[in-house]
């Protein structure tokens, strides 16, 4: 030791206690913020409570009822499906244009399994489960493993599969009462039950199960912790011991499985097994991530979030349109939202809470 | 003596740029070694190779007399091999907990753990929170604040308290006081000679010489991609070490 002054020894005696700071009132709005950076979801949660009750004020018993509000559960299970698991592709700071072509081209596995080879319903139900998985992994191993951004893959990916819907199923649609007939099973999450003038679907309860199971495994369980790890800053990630390459190639497997189910969902929700449903899905679901308060940078936000995000999505559609209003206005006041959405999100990152 | 960790040899070129030129290195039990060497003398590579962080173009690394092939940093993880980086490799929108058992976390006991794979925060809480206290990482008010709001100094305490807590073979601490405070400078070099009470050999790759002076056994004096020469603090002054890793001066043939 060449320093001949000892000046750290004048911190032998500091304090040993862990600090504590007086609880400053820190005004409503900083309050706020730290609310908001703590728990994301609470933003889109404020708006739909907050539209259903502008809604409902306006339309009194036409919109406030069981019927209406479960109705717009009905509308919004597709899009509620499918945005989950783009939630999860964007939380890795990933995203997948993908996911409807993935839901479509699964319904279409389903349909044609069943009635073009004449498979057992449940067969083919797994088969189109597996098959959306598979485009799902494959799109993920080559975000992770070939480094493709994954905009490009999941654009690329969205493509493919949509000409090969369409190739395979030679734009062929199979009718409702065809299947109500020969494979009810295909319907299943169409079938439909009443709980005191609340309409369900179990398509619903599947968006609902799906929606908190996902919520518990990225909250509580160390695969969940990855996923937003890998989002937040992948080199940390990997350095500290996550196995980034596997997480990433998971949730895009995951993320197919999910629309998979979307695409069985599909067939309850329109009877038929059409190749061309659901074009809009991956702008939709993309709508209710960001509205939900994902951010598109990866690693936060919730997934309930993304719930609340499409149901303001479905609150809107069917009040505005109830309200009388022209379809357009619908779609003007979503661009606002998103908008909207993307700022508070800006305003929740600035680290001062 | 057997080294604990030995390297023979070790290559490692980016395209046309060679960081490591068939460089050796050992480590001796118990021991803490310091690297040190200019900037750009292919540090960083050194330890990223040993630590699995790069796989080396060529050369032999050997763990108690094993060899090793690191694929990942996972591997030197699991083989006991703990690295404190530069940029300290925290996920700045998660917790001080989640953040310390980031790949290893801990499940609850029975069925909630091993079949729905609940995490056992309470207990990584605790965990995290006993090993901040050891460190006296004492203005770290709450262990569930994100790693972002922490300052500079409270995130390099959090990142060598994770490797102290779970380096069970060999340590390496690269500028673990660079930006830390005089309190928390004096903390690390005490956890630093704490640890080395335990038996566990050290890596310490700093450019503060009066730290690397305080308290390494040995010095490797690394230059232009590979060891220049290994000097006892006791026998030479910090401008021998400076003059040798600038180049200003050769030491003798030892």
């Amino acid at each position: 030791m060449s320093t001949g002054d000892n000046y750290e020894a004048a911190a032998s005696k500091s304090a040993t206690d862990v600090a504590r700071f007086d609880g400053t009132s820190d005004g409503f709005i900083k309050k706020m913020h730290h609310a908001l950076h703590v728990t994301p979801a609470l933003v889109p949660l404020i708006v739909l409570l907050a539209s259903i009750a502008v809604f409902g004020l306006l339309l009194g018993s036409r919109f406030f009822s069981p019927f209406a509000l479960t109705l717009i559960l009905q509308q919004v299970q597709i899009v509620g499906i499918v945005a989950a698991a783009q939630s999860l592709v964007i939380l890795t700071a990933g995203i997948d244009l993908s996911v409807g072509a993935i839901a479509v081209i699964s319904s279409v596995v389903m349909g044609q399994f069943t009635f073009r080879y004449g498979l057992p319903a449940e067969v083919a139900v797994a088969c189109g489960l597996i098959f959306g998985t598979l485009i799902g992994a494959i799109n993920g191993w080559l975000v992770a493993v070939m480094k493709l951004p994954p905009f490009i893959v999941t654009l690329g990916m969205w493509q493919i599969v949509l000409a090969a819907n369409f190739l395979y199923s030679a734009n062929e649609t199979i009718r409702s009462q065809v299947i109500a007939a020969e494979a009810p099973l295909l319907q299943l999450l169409g079938v439909k039950f009443n709980l005191g003038g609340a309409i369900f679907t179990l398509g619903v309860v599947f968006l609902l199960v799906l929606v908190l199971v996902l919520a518990y495994v990225l909250k509580h369980t160390a695969w969940g912790r990855h996923v937003y790890a890998v989002g937040d800053d992948p080199d940390a990630a990997e350095l500290s011991g996550v196995n980034v390459k596997k997480t990433i190639i998971s949730v895009y497997a995951i993320a197919g499985l999910i629309c998979a189910f979307a695409g069985w969902a599909l067939i309850g929700r329109i009877g038929s097994v059409s190749p061309t449903s659901g074009q809009l899905l991956n702008i939709e679901s993309i709508t209710a991530v960001v509205i939900g308060g994902i951010s598109l940078f990866g690693g936060r936000g919730s997934i309930l979030g993304t719930f609340f995000g499409a149901l303001i999505v479905g609150v809107f559609t069917l009040g505005l349109r109830l309200a009388g209003a022209d379809a357009q206005w619908t779609y003007l006041l979503i661009g606002v939202l998103i908008i909207a959405a993307v700022a508070v999100d800006q305003w929740i990152r600035k680290v001062a809470a | 003596m057997e080294p604990m960790l030995k390297a023979r040899g070790l290559v490692k070129r980016y395209g046309k740029v060679t960081a490591l030129d068939h460089c050796d290195f050992d480590l001796m039990p118990g021991e803490i070694l310091a690297i040190i060497g200019d900037n750009g003398a292919g540090k960083s590579s050194l330890i990223k190779a040993i630590s699995g962080a790069v796989i080396p173009d060529a050369g032999s690394v050997t763990l108690e007399g094993k060899e090793i092939h690191f694929r990942s940093p996972i591997d030197a993880r699991n083989a006991g091999i703990e690295t404190v980086y530069q940029t300290l490799a925290m996920s700045p929108a998660l917790s001080i907990a989640d953040n310390m058992f980031m790949g290893r976390e801990l499940r609850k006991p029975g069925f909630r753990g091993s079949v729905l794979r609940q995490l056992d925060r309470k207990r990584m809480e605790e965990v995290a929170r006993e090993k901040l206290s050891e460190l006296g990482l004492m203005t770290i008010q709450n262990i569930n604040q994100a790693v972002e709001t922490l300052s500079g100094g409270q995130r390099q305490g959090v990142a060598v308290a994770r490797a102290a807590a779970f380096g069970s073979k060999v340590i390496i601490l690269d500028e673990p006081t660079a930006a830390l405070g005089v309190k928390e400078s004096r903390k690390v070099l005490e956890l630093i000679l704490e640890v080395k009470s335990r038996g566990i050999p050290i890596i310490l790759i700093s450019h503060n010489m009066p730290h690397v002076f305080e308290v390494a056994d040995r010095i490797h004096v690394h230059r232009l991609g590979k060891r220049l020469c290994l000097i006892n603090p006791k026998e030479h002054s910090m401008s021998d070490a400076v003059a040798y890793m600038t180049g200003a001066a050769v030491p003798d043939a030892a």
